[in-house]
């Protein structure tokens, strides 16, 4: 199971050795027919396009994708299924056809990285050499920063589905059996977080099943942020026109307490009694992005990259795409995919000895619904300029309303970012 | 033997050769696989609310930008993201989309 890099690089160099048998040796040539070996952890949204394109662009390349989870869980679309409007089923899918583009894939968790050596070591014992890292972990939780939340999340009473998978499929069940008339409270960390506009939509997706089949139930949304923090126009116009006298929005109000049993939540303002809490805590880069020592910013929580190439301004060789990234860009799915194409594009550059696109341009579109029938979007196109990060471009920006046409396309984009991550 | 060497060799050059115009093309492969976010990988959508662009004429595409950016084609989203490239960018974009079969 273990190769060394310097291992693997003495077999290729062995077999290249052994094709040219009978002539002089050429060391150049050599060099070249060693494959490099590019390691992805996370096989998310970023992770597993970037895996993708590097083969695609790098055909030369060998690719190692590391991921847990037996299955792809899409946290676009996930509050559908807390909002009843989609089932856990549509938002799940197999990583069967990656292995189609020459990816090796490792069902295994990443549990140390000698970035001297580099090398990354796996639960189940592995040791995999890597020329270069590409870390697409998503977001770590931090549920030990709200008092009584492990407890309470342990017992089944507190969720945050912040992460799309079995709390997802929990919290729906909750709102199912909740009665008419119940209070559903979710809250809103502070930023930066996964995913900005996120809980508005779940606020709306929630009330709209409530108008459906509890309509006598209340939503109490306790904001960390000052203000709405994403598409706040669609939001605004949403809960006055659709859900008046139903959502009551509270802002500069993080909760630091939780208590399961008595159905609790606590601000430094008041005490909040729900029959469903849907707590969010504060989040950071995920863990192997400290294990990497890449967790590099002021607060030790986020990853400092060089964004034309996503490389750790700390932490050579490795790179680090998604949500886990501080900087400008939106914590969106759509943005990881962003990032992971203009990373592959820097690594199958860099491996060639060729200088990286120094001025990449990057997009992001995100659709929210508001309703069981419509939607409404922000989509920006950034340009990196050098000493100035990614420039938003001047006609982005979000609907102030949303609509039924934006509705499918929604629908349309989903389709097609699942097949282009995943296909 | 020899020749067989040789040949690789001269694989492995034409291999430096294409490499090197993959280099001047790869600011366009990571701006049009941009685009397959919405519209499909590989420019084939799987909905049909969505317009695939493998295939597109060149000519078609460059038209559709240019009036999407100037406003003077009704559309949802695509002013916002027409508005954030260059002249230079759609062309080598309707090229690369012309060419995807």
């Amino acid at each position: 199971m273990t190769t060394s890099r310097r291992d693997f690089l003495k077999i290729s160099s062995a077999g290249a050795a052994f094709a040219l048998t009978g002539c002089a040796t050429r060391p150049g040539a050599l060099a070249m027919t060693a494959r490099a070996h590019v390691v992805v952890v996370g096989a998310g949204f970023g992770g597993a396009t970037c895996a993708k394109y590097l083969r695609q662009w790098g055909p030369n390349i060998e690719v190692t994708l590391i991921e847990p989870n037996e299955r792809f869980v899409s946290c676009p679309i996930s509050n559908w299924v807390i909002g009843g409007l989609r089932t856990m089923d549509d938002i799940t899918h197999r990583y069967d056809r990656l292995p189609r583009h020459g990816i090796k894939r490792v069902q295994d968790s990443v549990i140390g990285i000698d970035t001297d050596r580099r090398v990354v070591k796996t639960r189940n014992g592995a040791s995999i050499a890597y020329d270069r890292l590409v870390l697409a972990p998503g977001i770590d939780i931090r549920t030990d920063t709200v008092r009584g939340y492990q407890e309470a999340e342990a017992a089944g009473k507190v969720v945050h589905a912040w992460k799309a998978g079995p709390q997802t499929a929990l919290l729906r069940k909750q709102l199912e059996a909740m009665p008419d008339g119940g209070v559903f409270v979710i809250s809103a960390p502070t930023a930066p977080y996964r995913c900005p506009p996120a809980p508005y939509e779940r606020a709306c997706l929630v009330a709209s099943y409530f108008k459906r089949a509890k309509p006598r139930s209340k939503i109490i949304l306790l904001d960390g942020n000052p203000d709405i923090a994403s598409k706040k126009a669609l939001f605004q116009s949403a809960w006055k026109e659709l859900y008046a006298g139903m959502i009551d929005y509270r802002p500069n109000n993080a909760p630091f307490a939780v208590d399961g049993d008595r159905m609790i939540v606590s601000s430094d303002f008041e005490d909040v009694t729900g029959a469903v809490l849907n707590v969010v805590p504060r989040q950071r880069a995920g863990e192997v992005c400290n294990l990497a020592g890449a967790r590099n910013d002021s607060s030790q929580a986020w990853c400092l990259v060089n964004l034309a190439t996503f490389e750790s301004t700390t932490v050579p060789y490795v790179h680090v795409i998604g949500d886990s990234v501080l900087s400008n860009l939106p914590k969106s799915g759509h943005t990881a995919t962003s990032m992971a194409k203009i990373t592959a594009g820097a690594i199958v550059e860099l491996l060639a000895g060729r200088q990286p696109d120094p001025a990449p341009v990057l997009a992001n579109t995100c659709y929210s619904a508001i309703s069981d029938s419509r939607a409404g979007y922000i989509a920006n196109v950034f340009r990196y300029e050098a000493g100035k990060g990614y420039v938003s471009q001047p006609e982005g920006g979000s609907t102030p309303t949303g609509d039924e046409r934006n509705f499918k396309f929604a629908q349309a984009w989903a389709r097609n970012i699942w097949a282009d991550v995943l296909d | 033997m020899c020749k067989t060497s040789l040949k690789m060799l001269v694989g492995l050059f034409m291999l430096v050769l294409s490499g090197a115009v993959h280099a001047t093309d790869m600011h366009t492969q990571v701006i049009a696989a941009t685009c397959m976010a919405c519209h499909g990988p590989d420019g084939k959508s799987r909905s049909a609310f969505m317009p695939g662009l493998a295939g597109l004429e060149a000519s078609v595409f460059m038209q559709a930008m240019q009036e999407f950016r100037s406003g003077a084609r009704e559309a949802s989203i695509m002013k916002r993201h027409a508005a954030g490239y260059t002249n230079a960018e759609f062309e080598a974009m309707a090229a690369y989309f012309a060419a995807l079969k």
